[in-house]
């Protein structure tokens, strides 16, 4: 079968005009005329090839400024490439945005047309899915009156409600489910694997890897502005992340640290499950490796004594707990020159929260390297105990494992 | 049929007419919350597009036929100004909305996908709902003038045709200046200062408070033509009887303004990809 959507050595480039606008005035242009202009160009994409298939569900990962966002809009016709050709076969619609096209003096009704006609829904389809549209929303008894005196929450559920009932055969969606209340978000979500799933091609950006990882079988990885990879979603997040853990992870050029540094810390690694893909968002009861690498400076120093301790703060700077090999009986006698220390938990006793890691090592009972906030993570609700029941813990802390029993007085 | 297109780097040098028809429903949409939006909240609602006319009417007929006694083609004042400053309203709100509408939406340019050429034809065409009242004005001045019966010879039928093709050229000029200015409104600014200054320059170079006839058919006359708006007044009390035509004038202007017409499609196809990247 066709591709619905192929790519071939897609280019844009941007001319960064010194002036702080992109629009200029007629002053400013007789004040120029004659004189070279000094204009600095900036490819925000890179030769670009990929194909979509119909039905496909295909996801953009990369950091800010890597393209996804220049890329969807030159799918969406909203700027055209510098170089490079698209072909499309199907009606498109794209959700750069939610609400786009809303007025603050018209009401409720009269903003679904609106909204919907700029989203390129025929007028028919818009009256036929009309109550489809506000029950979606839920915000019926409102319908009368002007958008201005909603709330911007209401305002929202009304944009996603016309946005969720587009009925295009190639979806374009950037980052939108970003907004909203959890409840809501989950609906949406809900709604966009229906639509995948009926048979429509979605291209969808987000920052969110949870939702991209369940809605998108492929994904494309953005790497300043070229293509990185093109594959399995899953070896997509992971190349993506061991991009960022990459860059944030080494320790070389820490200032802040203590220690007389016969034994330095050289860089760290979070490792999720027993793939060991880099992370930095965990579950509770995932398993989490932590790799600390390390040099030995010294080269006159007989180590006969290692002490390693990883602590773990709140973000607010609170101890939470500490990984120690002494107190947990891992004795070490000797170390290689250059190497990692390795320190695995099975099951992370942490609540949901936001976390950072801190490190120290002493030597022969002297403190060799200590180097505080070195990595953050955070952590989602997870069934830590295995039980089925997961709850969102309001404060970060840590599991126990325990027993309970309930007896009675009277013997 | 599943639509299919090609995006290519290529600029339009015309517009696409085809893909244009199927963007027809947005630009109703976009001209009916023109429409709507400009009289909230206002306790005379609709009436003010009648009111403006009338005001600018009453005022005209008081200080330039009245004190200055300035020629009217041999038409009652009331008369000879309403017919010229419905057309003159429509072509010089007509062009101030274009100029603005670029700006004012351009957020929807930055988002979403659809000829560009829809936002300064639907805030033109939202002004042709104003114009649509005033003419219902206009029905009602006649109607008085003919009831009422002081001097109703000036009266015909040829009035409906020839201000039908005034409404046409002045469409035609309204629409072509506009969309060259709205073209160039988006990288500078400027013409939101230049516009209104404009205006009112052609206000005076246009011959809406005094009639064709003034400059007495000398070569001023057909260098004044160039200016379609010269045209444009000329046909709105042509239909009138006893009041001269020159049809030199018609086609001075009528050139003038289909070259103004596609003066503008050319300058506004040949830009609107861009739009987004520097709206």
């Amino acid at each position: 079968m066709n591709n619905m959507i192929e790519a071939r050595g897609v280019s844009k480039k941007y001319n960064i005009t010194k002036s702080e606008a992109p629009y200029m005035s007629l002053r400013e242009q007789i004040l120029r005329l004659g004189k070279q202009q000094k204009k600095e160009t900036f490819w925000a994409l890179k030769d670009l090839s990929f194909n979509v298939k119909p039905g496909e569900c295909l996801g953009i990962i990369g950091k800010n400024g890597a393209g996804k966002s220049t890329l969807l809009k030159i799918l969406s016709r909203i700027t055209p490439p510098t170089e490079g050709t698209i072909s499309m076969r199907g009606r498109v619609a794209s959700l750069l945005e939610v609400g786009t096209g809303f007025h603050p003096e018209l009401n409720g009704k009269e903003n679904i047309y609106l909204n919907g006609s700029v989203l390129g829904m025929k007028a028919s389809e818009i009256k036929k899915r009309m109550e489809e549209i506000v029950d979606f929303s839920g915000v019926e008894r409102f319908l009368e009156t002007p958008l201005k005196h909603y709330s911007s929450g209401m305002q929202m559920r009304l944009a996603f409600a016309v946005a969720a009932h587009l009925d295009p055969e190639i979806l374009l969606i950037d980052e939108v489910l970003a907004v909203g209340d959890t409840e809501f978000q989950k609906k949406c979500i809900g709604r966009m694997g229906q639509v995948s799933r009926s048979g429509r091609t979605v291209i969808f950006v987000s920052h969110d890897l949870g939702s991209l990882k369940s809605l998108c079988p492929t994904s494309i990885l953005l790497k300043q502005g070229t293509l990185a990879f093109h594959g399995n979603t899953e070896d997509a997040i992971a190349q993506y992340m061991t991009n960022t853990v990459d860059e944030k992870s080494s320790l070389i050029s820490q200032k802040n640290r203590k220690g007389n540094g016969s034994v330095i810390f050289t860089k760290i690694e979070l490792l999720q499950g027993s793939k060991l893909i880099p992370s930095n968002s965990f579950i509770s009861g995932d398993q989490l490796t932590i790799k600390l690498h390390y040099t030995v400076s010294s080269t006159s120093i007989k180590i006969s004594d290692v002490h390693v301790g990883i602590q773990i703060h709140d973000f607010l700077g609170k101890f939470v707990t500490v990984f120690n090999n002494k107190t947990s009986g891992f004795n070490f006698s000797h170390l290689p020159k250059e190497g990692f220390f390795e320190c695995t938990v099975d099951k992370l006793p942490i609540t949901s929260g936001n976390y950072s890691v801190s490190a120290g090592l002493i030597i022969n009972n002297i403190l060799a390297d200590q180097v505080s906030n070195i990595s953050e993570f955070s952590v989602s609700p997870g069934d830590f105990f295995g039980t089925g029941f997961v709850k969102k813990e309001k404060r970060e802390g840590v599991y126990i494992p325990h027993n309970w029993e309930i007896k009675s007085d009277n013997h | 049929m599943t639509p299919e297109y090609k995006i290519t780097p290529k600029q339009n040098w015309f517009l696409k007419l085809k893909e244009l028809g199927s963007y027809r429903e947005l630009f109703y949409f976009f001209a009916w919350r023109d429409v709507k939006v400009r009289y909230k909240q206002t306790i005379l609602g609709f009436l003010w597009a009648i009111l403006q006319p009338i005001a600018m009417m009453l005022i005209f007929t008081i200080f330039f036929s009245g004190l200055l006694s300035v020629p009217t083609d041999g038409l009652p004042g009331p008369v000879f100004y309403f017919s010229g400053l419905l057309l003159w309203n429509f072509f010089s709100s007509g062009l101030s909305g274009a100029t603005n509408s670029m700006i004012n939406n351009s957020s929807i340019i930055k988002k979403v996908y659809f000829p560009r050429i829809v936002i300064p034809g639907s805030a033109i065409f939202a002004n042709f709902f104003d114009f649509l009242m005033g003419i219902i004005a206009f029905l009602g001045l006649i109607a008085y003038y003919a009831v009422s019966g002081n001097g109703t010879e000036f009266l015909s039928w040829k009035i409906i045709p020839f201000y039908t093709l005034a409404t046409l050229l002045c469409g035609m000029t309204t629409l072509g200046t506009g969309l060259f200015i709205s073209a160039l409104s988006v990288k500078y600014r400027d013409f939101r200062y230049i516009v209104p200054f404009m205006i009112q320059f052609l206000l005076f170079a246009s011959p809406v408070i005094y009639p064709v006839s003034v400059l007495g058919g000398s070569v001023w006359e057909k260098l004044l033509a160039l200016n379609p708006l010269t045209g444009v007044m000329a046909l709105a009390r042509a239909g009138f009887t006893g009041v001269a035509l020159d049809p030199a004038i018609i086609t001075i202007s009528g050139i003038s303004a289909l070259l103004l017409l596609l003066l503008g499609i050319f300058t506004f196809s040949s830009t609107e990809s861009y739009f987004a990247d520097i709206a």
